[in-house]
C-alpha cells in the first residue's frame, strides 16, 4: 500500500508541476495578481507531494519491502540501518526521486524566502522551476519508476554495491544534488529575467545567494567525492579526471564564474547578458552531467547501470531545457542593455578576467571530456584523454587566475590603481617567494610542487594581506580589532574562500612529492619509506556486520618510537561476494601515512604503502572554501534583499 | 583606456554571437543522439576500444599448458580451419567470468571450439574453477605474466575473440557473454563465418 501511495504522490506532484509551470507564468504576463499568487502554494504543494513520495520509498527501504523491485535490486535485510536509508538514493531511480525532492525544496525556499522579490519575477522563477520539475517527474514516471512491484517477492534483496556502503558516500549524492539543483534556481532566475526583458542590480542581488548556496554545496560535494576516492578506492589518488568527476567540476567552474559576475551586476549594473548566459550554462553543465552518467554514452567507475531508452529521454530533456534556454537567450538578450561603465583596471575588470579564465578552464575540461566520444562518432578513432592532457591544458589558465586572485580582491570598483594594489601586496609576494625558495632548496621539491607551494602561499598570505589592509592592521593597529569585527562578513568570506583555494593547492602540490612502494612482507619483516619504518605484525580474520575481512597489522615507527598502528583490510561482502580494499590512513595534518592490503602469499602480505605530504589539506581547503561561502551567505546584505538605489553612489 | 562608455546595444553584426550557444548545444545534442542510436545498434560502444587486430591474424605466441589439457599454440589459429574458433581470456578471480561460463559450456556442447587463455591466475585456482564449473575449453594455455594479453590488446577479462576459417580475427567482445550476447551477436556470427 505504501509504495502505491508513493507512486500516486509522484503522479500528483507531476500534475501540480504542470499547473505550476503554467499559471504563475501566464499570471506574470497578464499582470494578474491572483494567478501570480498561486506560485507559492503550488511550490509548497509540490514539496509535500514529492516529500511524501520520497518518504514512501525510504520506508520501503527501511522495512526491506522485497515486493518493490527497486529494493530487491539494491538492498538487503542484513545491511546496517543507515545504509538501508542511504540505499534509497544509492541507485538510479531513487537518486532521481532525491533530485526532484531537492528541486521542490528549492522551489518552496524561493516561495518562502522570496517575500521581497517583485511578484512577477517570483511567479516566473517558480514557473520555470515548474517546467524543470515536469520534465524530470515525467522521466521518473515513464522510465524509472522506483515503486514497481515484483510478485512473488524474493526472500531477500540482492544487496548494495559494497563500495557504496560508506558514511561519506551516503551523504555525497545529496550534497552534490543540492549543488546541481541549486543552479536550477539561478537558471530559473535567468529565464525569468529573459522573459521579463530586464536585468538590474536587484536581480544580481537576488541571484547571488542562490549561486553562492549552490556553490557551497557543490564544493562540499566535490570535496567529499574526492576524499572518498582517496580513502575508499584505495588507489591513493584524489582526482582522476574521470568523465563523471569532470561532470561535477564543470558546473562548479561555471557556477564560480557566475558567483563573481553576479557581484558585478549588483554593484556596477553591467555584465548582464554574460551573467544570464553563465546562469544558463551552470545548469546546462549540471544537466549534461546527469545525461553523461545515466545514459550509458560513457564508461566510468561512477556511472549507473544504463538503458538507452532512458538516455534518449534525458537527451530530450537536456535539449528542451538547454537549447530552449539558449534560444530564448538569443531572442531576448539584446534587450538587456548594459548601463554601467567599465574600466579594465578595476574590481570589475579583475572579475571579468576571473570569468574569462574560469570559462576557459571549463571549456578545456568540457572539450577533454567530450572529445573522445565525439572523435569516436566523427572519425571512428578511439582515443582516450587522460590526466596529462587536463593537467597541461588547465595549468596555464589556472596559474594566471591564481596570481590575479589576491590582486583583484584589492582593487576598488570603477577605476583602480594597479600599482597601489601591488604595493600593498609586496610583502605577500616576498613571503610567497620565500616559501617557494624553502620548498626548492631546503625540501628539494621538483619544479611543479615548488610552483604549487609558491602559489598556495601567495593566495593564503594575499588573503591575509587583504584582511590586514581592510582592518588597517599596520596603519592603526589599535583599532584593527574593532574594524575587523565591523568588516562585512562577505569580505571575511571572500578572503577565507580565496585563502582556502591556496590551502587546497598546497595539498595538491604536496601530493606531487608523495612517495609509495609495493612490498611483500612476512610477519616481523619491515620496510622503510619516507623516513618511517613500516613493520608487518601479522594477518587476522575480522567479522563485520555483513562482511568478513582479512586484516593486516602494520606498525609504523620513527626513530624506534611507534607513530601509529595501521590496520588495512580486505572485506568480502557475504551477500554478493564482492571484495573491497579498506585503506588505513593515519594523518597528523601535515602528512598522511596510507596503507592498503593487496593479496596474501602464504603468511606474507603484499602491501602498498604511501607517504602523502600535505594530502589532508586538499579536502580541508575544500571545506574551508565552502565555509567562506557560507559566511558570505550569512552576510546581512545577502538576507536583506533591498535593492541598492544606485550602485554608482558608492565611492570608488 | 579610461572610462569608456559601455558597449552599445549589440549591433546587428554581433547578434549572431548570441546564437552561438544555441548552435553549440544543438551540435552537441545531435552528437549525443548519434551516440545513443549507436549504442542500440552496436556501432557506438564506450566500453573499450575495438581491437586493432580486427581483420588480421592473431599475433604469435607460445603458452605453457594448464593441467592435463593440451596447450594452445598459435598453430591452432592458423588456416586452414574447419570451423570458426573462439579464443576466450578468463581468470578464476573474475566474477563476470562465472557469469559467462554457462554460455561457454553451451557453445562447447553445440560443437564450437573454444580455446582458453587463463589470464594472471594461479594454476591451482584455475583448475579448481574448471572442476567446479566444468571445462568448456578444447585447449588451454596460461598467461600468468599477461604478456600475450598485451600483444592482443586485452581490455580486461573476460574477453572473447572470434577467428574465422581463414585465421583472421573477426570479432572481439570485452565483457561477459551473456545469454543475450550469445543469441543476438555470437550465434549469427558463428553462422556467418561457418
Amino acid at each position: 500500500m505504501i509504495p502505491e501511495l508513493g507512486h500516486f504522490a509522484l503522479a500528483l506532484a507531476c500534475v501540480l508541476a504542470v499547473v505550476q509551470s503554467v499559471l504563475p507564468v501566464v499570471g506574470a504576463e497578464r499582470r494578474d495578481a491572483r494567478l501570480m499568487g498561486t506560485a507559492g502554494p503550488l511550490a509548497f504543494g509540490q514539496l509535500v507531494a514529492i516529500g511524501t513520495a520520497f518518504g514512501c520509498l525510504a520506508w520501503a527501504y527501511l522495512v526491506n519491502d522485497t515486493t518493490v523491485s527497486n529494493v530487491v535490486a539494491n538492498s538487503h535485510s542484513a545491511k546496517p540501518l543507515i545504509y538501508k536509508f542511504s540505499g534509497t538514493w544509492g541507485n538510479h531511480e531513487g537518486s532521481m526521486v532525491l533530485w526532484v525532492l531537492i528541486l521542490s525544496i528549492c522551489g518552496a525556499a524561493v516561495a518562502a524566502f522570496g517575500r521581497h522579490l517583485p511578484t512577477a519575477l517570483k511567479a516566473r522563477v517558480i514557473g520555470v522551476l515548474g517546467w524543470v520539475a515536469v520534465g524530470f517527474l515525467l522521466f521518473i514516471l515513464f522510465t524509472s519508476n522506483p515503486f514497481t512491484r515484483v510478485w512473488p517477492p524474493p526472500m531477500d534483496g540482492r544487496g548494495l554495491n559494497p563500495v557504496l556502503q560508506d558514511p561519506g558516500l551516503a551523504m555525497h549524492p545529496p550534497t552534490l544534488y543540492f549543488g546541481y539543483v541549486g543552479y536550477a534556481v539561478t537558471f530559473a532566475f535567468a529565464l525569468a529575467a529573459l522573459l521579463e526583458g530586464r536585468v538590474d542590480a536587484a536581480w544580481g542581488r537576488w541571484v547571488r545567494p542562490w549561486a553562492l548556496g549552490a556553490w557551497c554545496f557543490l564544493t562540499v560535494g566535490i570535496t567529499m567525492g574526492s576524499w572518498w576516492a582517496y580513502y575508499e578506492l584505495g588507489w591513493g589518488g584524489y582526482w582522476f579526471w574521470d568523465p563523471v568527476e569532470n561532470a561535477s567540476l564543470l558546473p562548479w567552474l561555471a557556477g564560480t564564474a557566475l558567483l563573481h559576475s553576479a557581484i558585478v551586476v549588483e554593484k556596477r549594473d553591467t555584465l548582464k547578458v554574460w551573467s544570464v548566459l553563465l546562469a544558463i550554462l551552470a545548469f546546462a553543465m549540471s544537466l549534461l552531467g546527469t545525461f553523461l552518467v545515466r545514459s550509458g554514452v560513457l564508461n566510468s567507475v561512477h556511472a549507473f547501470a544504463n538503458d538507452p531508452s532512458r538516455g534518449i529521454f534525458i537527451l530530450v530533456l537536456l535539449m528542451v531545457y538547454v537549447a530552449g534556454a539558449f534560444a530564448l537567450f538569443a531572442w531576448r538578450a539584446p534587450r538587456l542593455s548594459p548601463t554601467g561603465i567599465f574600466a579594465p583596471i578595476s574590481r570589475e575588470g579583475a572579475l571579468v578576467l576571473n570569468n574569462l579564465l574560469l570559462c576557459s578552464i571549463a571549456a578545456v575540461v568540457l572539450a577533454g571530456t567530450l572529445w573522445p566520444m565525439f572523435a569516436d562518432i566523427l572519425t571512428g578513432a578511439k582515443i582516450s584523454v587522460g590526466p596529462p592532457f587536463f593537467n597541461t591544458a588547465t595549468a596555464p589558465l589556472a596559474i594566471p587566475l591564481v596570481i590575479a586572485m589576491p590582486i583583484g580582491a584589492m582593487l576598488p570598483w570603477k577605476r583602480a590603481d594597479l600599482w597601489a594594489a601591488l604595493q600593498r601586496l609586496w610583502w605577500a609576494a616576498v613571503a610567497a617567494l620565500a616559501i617557494g625558495f624553502v620548498a626548492l632548496v631546503v625540501a628539494g621539491y621538483p619544479v611543479w610542487p615548488v610552483l604549487g607551494m609558491t602559489l598556495a602561499a601567495w593566495l593564503v598570505i594575499g588573503a591575509a594581506a587583504d584582511i590586514a589592509d581592510r582592518t588597517g592592521l599596520f596603519r592603526r593597529p589599535a583599532q584593527a580589532w574593532r574594524r575587523a569585527l565591523a568588516l562585512p562578513r562577505a569580505a571575511w568570506g571572500a578572503a577565507i574562500a580565496h585563502g582556502a583555494v591556496g590551502i587546497s593547492i598546497a595539498g595538491v602540490a604536496g601530493m606531487g612529492v608523495a612517495t609509495d612502494t609495493l612490498v611483500q612482507l612476512e610477519p616481523g619483516q619491515s620496510t622503510r619509506l619516507a623516513g618511517y619504518e613500516w613493520r608487518m605484525d601479522g594477518l587476522s580474520d575480522v567479522t563485520g556486520a555483513n562482511y568478513r575481512a582479512r586484516r593486516v597489522t602494520v606498525t609504523v615507527l620513527q626513530d624506534g618510537k611507534v607513530v601509529t598502528v595501521l590496520t588495512p583490510e580486505r572485506r568480502t561482502f557475504i551477500v554478493d561476494n564482492q571484495t573491497t580494499a579498506e585503506a588505513a590512513i593515519h594523518t597528523n595534518a601535515l602528512r598522511d601515512l596510507y596503507a592498503v592490503l593487496g593479496e596474501e602469499r602464504g603468511t606474507a602480505a603484499v602491501l602498498r604503502l604511501h607517504h602523502n605530504p600535505f594530502a589532508p589539506w586538499i579536502w580541508f581547503g575544500g571545506l574551508a572554501m565552502a565555509f567562506g561561502g557560507m559566511l558570505s551567505l550569512s552576510d546581512r546584505r545577502m538576507r536583506v534583499a533591498a535593492p541598492a538605489p544606485k550602485a554608482a553612489t558608492v565611492p570608488a | 583606456m579610461s572610462e569608456t562608455p559601455a558597449t552599445p546595444p549589440p549591433a546587428r553584426s554581433r547578434r549572431w554571437m548570441l546564437y552561438a550557444p544555441l548552435g553549440l548545444a544543438a551540435a552537441a545534442g545531435a552528437g549525443f543522439w548519434v551516440m545513443l542510436r549507436g549504442l542500440q545498434t552496436g556501432e557506438y560502444d564506450p566500453r573499450g576500444v575495438p581491437s586493432a587486430l580486427l581483420g588480421r591474424q592473431p599475433p604469435d605466441f607460445t603458452l605453457p599448458p594448464l593441467g592435463t589439457l593440451p596447450p594452445v599454440t598459435v598453430a591452432d589459429l592458423r588456416p586452414p580451419l574447419s570451423a570458426p574458433i573462439l579464443v576466450n581470456f578468463w581468470a578464476s578471480w573474475c566474477v563476470p567470468c562465472v557469469v559467462e561460463h554457462p554460455q561457454l559450456m553451451r557453445l562447447t556442447r553445440d560443437g564450437v571450439t573454444i580455446l582458453g587463455i587463463n589470464y594472471k591466475d594461479r594454476p591451482a585456482d584455475a583448475q579448481a574453477f574448471l572442476q567446479r564449473h566444468g571445462n568448456p575449453f578444447r585447449k588451454l594455455g596460461t598467461d600468468e605474466p599477461g604478456r600475450v594479453a598485451i600483444d592482443w590488446g586485452l581490455y580486461g577479462v573476460p574477453e572473447t575473440y572470434l577467428i574465422d576459417r581463414q585465421g583472421l580475427i573477426r570479432w572481439r567482445f570485452a565483457g561477459p557473454i551473456t545469454p543475450d550476447v550469445l543469441d543476438k551477436d555470437l550465434r549469427p556470427l558463428l553462422r556467418r563465418y561457418a
